[in-house]
């Protein structure tokens, strides 16, 4: 009896071989039609034929050290990177204190991480935040507590990109719910300025506002005042990302539910009450992921401002690579970067979705 | 709210800017630099060598500049400008004087607001093209793709050119210095055309020089020339002054070495010159003895030339139309009295 | 954070919109002038109003000054002077000859095309990425997430600079060009393929086609309004397929048949004859096409998750044969929820081709960025290059709102 009821089990317990298993996922994942044999077997063998060389080329016939010869090397010349990373990531800073920009990168990144987890999200958080960038600020440019002064012109590679997107993004925020109020706002003179700014600025490209900054904005000051073009520049992002971020939290805006208003005002708050109580908590809540992902963008976007010639992490590898020494190897250059940038973004971008998962409350 | 906007917007202007209502000679002299305008990418012209530290001729001729206005060669702050962006910065006030090899014409005097001051180096535009090619002439290139500087008059004076000799071109049109030397030395473009100065220059940064060679004709005249903003006088005769003293000390064999012994000189000319003699300083409202502190620290334009763009270095430049004119050259001063 | 960001603004901006939006009964006869709201609305406004109209006379009166003080050139006389300069590539006949005004129109075709060509690559490749974003077999779903990751996060300028650094570095000069097959050669000057020598019989195949698409437009009405009356169904698609290929081809067959080719022949320094794709051009066209493919594969996949599965289900239950499942109920779902975001999509891939400036394609930004330098006249350039995208973005708002009224119509 009990032998019987034994084998009954083990061959109820046992599912066939082949689906189970290594074999069994196989076959479930990847073969589980004529159709999607050949193409999984088209698409590994392109892999097969594409990666390997890729690595090959990456890491084993590669040149690391900084100062051996590439052109003899077939495969990769990372010594480019060994031999120029600090130009790269720190343009024309003075070499000598370059422990001050590393020192804010470490801090920016230290508040990042922690900024990551929820349960710090309190005002001092915020005021961290505004103390830390102005303590940033002053490490980089010196001046003050016996650092030696060093001139905004020569802030460069990853400095110019991080203060580029992370000022960028700190202003224009404020600016950007202005301008989401104001396009919310009854009274039609502002309402049609906030509509006619946002239209206007999303409609043309990020490039004709750096132009402008380039070359018209001086233009517009009166005599003899002059704005320096990394701030000129600095400015065109700003305006640029809040006409996004206004467009953002007004979805925000428009996802409230309307009770929400009606009970603010039973309860006799006034406008700026119901803001700053009731309605922006509940909507910026809302948009925190889309912001994340305007955010990401602010950042890809800055390496636009090469092109009215600012040294940002693009044009300082542009510029290691135009040494005679290192003329040709762009493809190492643009990876490293590419690298460095895809980081960046992905941390943020998964953050976003992170975010958004945790705050769906089901609304 | 947008009145708070514009105050805010008011005071950053106020804290980051600069206040130049004045002539711009008082405004230097007050901030206590002056901001200058360069290339930045141009070997022998303008950039900067491996200790960070900016040279060249335009750059010289800016240290004669500081001599003159502060009594030192360091009171300079650079800002390194591309072709496009050159003209508007100092328009705007941006920096005070522009020493980027740019070429004097008549509708950037006119049209652009500008004031071009003393020429320092008379340049003309040629070609670079690989040996390999075989060409001999610049007649030959008709279909060649050309790699040019988009906004600058050497893509003019090469659309011009190809016109006038019935050739087609194909413009390869990069805006940066350093991507369109790399994309020429890679084969992207037949040649490359720009001032012949700067072909030296570009060719001593290609992987093997050896392999390119510059071709025989010159298709336009670039009179290279600092430029200051339009109606400044007063600033213009400094800027212009500063570089004649370079000339004249040359023309006058005034050297780094022998301009202590030439202080004590009897040659009312050369007391005049260098200061001992009062009168000129005064007349530019500088310091007396500008002249000699220039040629002091940096020496006169014939050792300028040869320590950045002459036949020892890697440009490996003649003096060419830039010798004196006692020596056939163009390079001329007005007296100094 | 946030709220501390957010609590200044508003702080600011009760300020001035104070208690006017509170629903108070107007009574204004009780009510001192201040406290009504509508009289102070009015007074906000016309404060606002002015306060703009400061700001703009400021900045107008500043610019005037510069300009006048700078003696700068102001005005467009300058579209109506010889340009003098070449431009690398072009639809239409150019040379430097030529004036400003068609220099400036050749920078905006060139931006057309580039967009255009783009936008119907990248909506070919992202649908792809799109369905292999979907695939239940593991090794293309997780190929189709790295895509769409790694290119996602990488700045489209980054990948232009890439992909031209990899044309003109990696591929070699026009003496040794690549020649695969007879007709296409590749180089470092770019793509060059023969294509068939002028001949008048193109033009008329060309109207053939026009001809074609205008009857499977009337086929397809009419056949539409046969179903509804009486319920049977027209072969449109065939026809249509035979039709667009069959009316070109008898043109072309009875126009003599000609088949002389314009083959690229090597002559001095570049290949003459044929059609060439600069490097400049494929590099932009690339990179716009794989950055902008990666956002819209997540608009084709979300579209086609919002279709809910009953309605498959629902749709082979009343018997509907599979390709009218796919065109009848689930493309049209699908792409309500696909279109809109799709087209800002599109816009913004024109928007990115501006950064054709920086890789050296002449599109209309670099056409008028060179103008700007060569006329000194930043402001009116800086106005035609945000007048030409602004038109852009009118158009899409335009379509965008034409294509949700028409959906609306058909939900009734």
């Amino acid at each position: 009896m009990e032998t019987i009821n034994e084998n009954i089990k083990k061959e109820i317990v046992k599912p066939p071989i082949s689906d189970v298993g290594i074999i069994g996922w196989t076959r479930e994942n990847l073969f589980s039609s004529p159709i999607n044999a050949i193409l999984t077997l088209g698409l590994l063998s392109i892999l097969w034929f594409s990666i390997i060389p890729l690595i090959k080329w990456a890491f084993i016939t590669s040149t690391w050290a900084p100062d051996s010869n590439c052109r003899e090397a077939s495969g990769a010349c990372w010594s480019f990177i060994s031999a120029n990373y600090k130009i790269i990531l720190f343009g024309f800073y003075p070499q000598d204190v370059l422990w001050r920009p590393i020192t804010a990168i470490i801090l920016l990144c230290t508040l990042l991480v922690i900024s990551r987890n929820r349960n710090y999200w309190n005002k001092y958080l915020g005021y961290t935040w505004l103390v830390s960038l102005g303590i940033m600020g002053a490490l980089l440019k010196g001046g003050i507590f016996g650092l030696a002064p060093v001139d905004i012109e020569k802030w460069g590679g990853i400095i110019l990109t991080l203060q580029l997107s992370v000022f960028g993004l700190t202003a224009s925020y404020p600016l950007g719910i202005a301008l989401a109020l104001g396009r919310q706002s009854k009274f039609p003179v502002i309402k049609t300025f906030c509509v006619f700014y946002i239209e206007l600025i999303r409609g043309v490209p990020l490039i004709s506002l750096l132009f402008m900054s380039s070359v018209v904005f001086p233009l517009f000051l009166p005599e003899g005042v002059s704005i320096n073009a990394i701030l000129r520049a600095q400015v065109a992002i700003i305006l640029f990302t809040a006409a996004y971020i206004a467009e953002v939290v007004r979805g925000g805006l428009q996802g409230m539910n309307k009770g929400q208003f009606e009970a603010a005002d039973a309860i006799g708050l006034n406008y700026a009450q119901t803001m700053r109580l009731i309605i922006l908590p509940q909507a910026l809540k809302i948009v925190i992921p889309p912001s994340v992902s305007v955010l990401i963008s602010a950042f890809k976007d800055t390496s636009l401002v090469i092109i009215i010639g600012l040294h940002d992490l693009l044009r300082t590898t542009q510029v290691a690579l135009s040494e005679p020494k290192w003329m040709g190897f762009s493809s190492e250059a643009y990876l490293f970067l590419a690298v460095i940038y895809f980081l960046c973004c992905f941390f943020m971008s998964t953050y976003s979705r992170k975010l958004e998962k945790e705050l769906d409350t089901g609304l | 709210m947008k009145l708070f906007k514009v105050l805010a917007v008011c005071v950053t202007v106020l804290a980051m800017s600069t206040f130049a209502m004045a002539g711009t000679l008082e405004d230097v002299k007050a901030k206590g630099f002056i901001q200058v305008g360069y290339n930045g990418s141009v070997a022998g012209f303008g950039n900067v060598n491996e200790k960070g530290v900016e040279q060249g001729l335009d750059v010289d001729c800016a240290r004669a500049l500081s001599i003159a206005v502060f009594g030192t060669p360091d009171k300079l702050k650079f800002t390194a400008l591309t072709a496009k962006t050159r003209f508007t910065a100092l328009q705007s006030g941006e920096i005070d004087v522009l020493f980027r090899n740019c070429t004097q014409t008549l509708s950037r005097d006119s049209a652009l607001g500008l004031d071009f001051c003393v020429v320092n180096y008379y340049d003309g535009q040629g070609f670079l093209v690989p040996k390999e090619l075989g060409i001999k002439s610049a007649k030959d290139l008709d279909g060649a793709s050309v790699c040019v500087l988009p906004g600058t008059t050497s893509e003019l004076n090469a659309a011009d050119y190809f016109r006038a000799n019935g050739m087609k071109m194909n413009p390869v049109v990069i805006e940066s210095t350093p991507e369109l030397n790399k994309a020429f030395f890679a084969g992207r473009c037949d040649c490359i055309t720009t001032d012949a100065s700067q072909l030296a220059a570009i060719r001593t940064v290609a992987p093997n020089p050896d392999d390119y060679m510059i071709l025989p004709e010159i298709i336009s005249k670039e009179p290279l020339a600092p430029a200051v903003r339009h109606g400044d006088n007063k600033w213009k005769d400094i800027v212009n002054y500063s570089t004649l003293a370079l000339i004249n000390a040359e023309e006058m064999g005034i050297t780094q070495a022998n301009v202590d012994f030439m202080l004590k000189s009897n040659d009312p000319k050369i007391k005049r010159f260098l200061g001992v003699t009062k009168g000129n300083g005064k007349a530019l409202g500088l310091d007396e003895d500008f002249v000699y502190k220039i040629i002091k620290t940096l020496g006169n334009y014939g050792e300028i030339f040869e320590r950045n763009v002459g036949v020892n270095t890697p440009l490996k430049l003649e003096r060419g139309l830039n010798a004196l004119w006692i020596n056939g050259g163009l390079m001329y001063s007005p007296p100094f009295k | 954070m946030v709220r501390f960001v957010s609590n200044c603004t508003i702080t600011i901006y009760g300020l001035l919109e104070g208690i006017v939006n509170k629903d108070i009964d107007n009574i204004s006869s009780h009510i001192s002038f201040w406290y009504d709201p509508d009289k102070r609305a009015i007074l906000y406004q016309v404060g606002a109003a002015c306060l703009f109209a400061f700001v703009a006379w400021y900045l107008i009166s500043n610019t005037t000054a510069n300009l006048e003080r700078q003696s700068i050139a102001t005005g467009f006389e300058f579209l109506d002077r010889e340009a003098s300069f070449e431009i690398g590539e072009s639809i239409i006949e150019y040379s430097a000859a030529d004036k400003y005004s068609k220099a400036l129109f050749v920078g905006f075709l060139n931006t057309l095309l580039v967009s255009f060509i783009g936008i119907i690559l990248t909506i070919i490749l992202g649908t792809f990425l799109g369905i292999a974003r979907l695939s239940k077999n593991w090794l293309i779903n997780k190929c189709a997430t790295a895509y769409i990751e790694i290119f996602q996060n990488i700045p489209v300028l980054l990948q232009l600079f890439f992909w031209y650094a990899f044309f003109y570095e990696i591929l070699p000069s026009p003496r040794q060009a690549f020649n695969p097959i007879a007709g296409l050669f590749i180089c470092n000057r770019g793509l060059i393929v023969g294509i068939p020598a002028a001949n008048p019989i193109y033009k008329y195949m060309a109207a053939t086609l026009i001809l074609a698409v205008i009857i499977i437009y009337l086929i397809k009405k009419w056949a539409k309004n046969r179903q509804n009356k009486t319920g049977q169904t027209f072969p449109v698609f065939s026809t249509s397929i035979g039709l667009i290929i069959g009316l070109p081809l008898l043109t072309w067959i009875f126009g003599g048949m000609p088949t002389e080719m314009n083959v690229p022949a090597l002559k001095g320094f570049n290949f003459k004859g044929g059609l060439t794709v600069s490097p400049e051009f494929a590099a932009l066209l690339l990179g716009l096409v794989l950055y902008t493919a990666a956002f819209v594969a997540e608009i084709v996949r979300a579209g086609i998750q919002a279709v809910s599965k009953g309605q498959t289900e629902a749709a082979v239950a009343i018997g509907l044969k599979p390709g009218q499942v796919l065109n009848l109920i689930i493309l049209p779902q699908a792409l309500r929820v696909i279109i809109p975001p799709l087209t800002s999509q599109m816009l913004n891939l024109t928007k990115n081709s501006s950064l054709a400036v920086a890789i050296g394609y002449p599109d209309f930004v670099s056409v008028a960025g060179t103008a700007i330098n060569q006329t000194g006249q930043a402001i009116e350039g800086v106005m035609f290059i945000m007048i030409v995208y602004l038109i852009f973005s009118l158009l899409t708002s335009a379509f965008m709102n034409w294509y949700n009224k028409k959906m609306a119509l058909v939900e009734r």
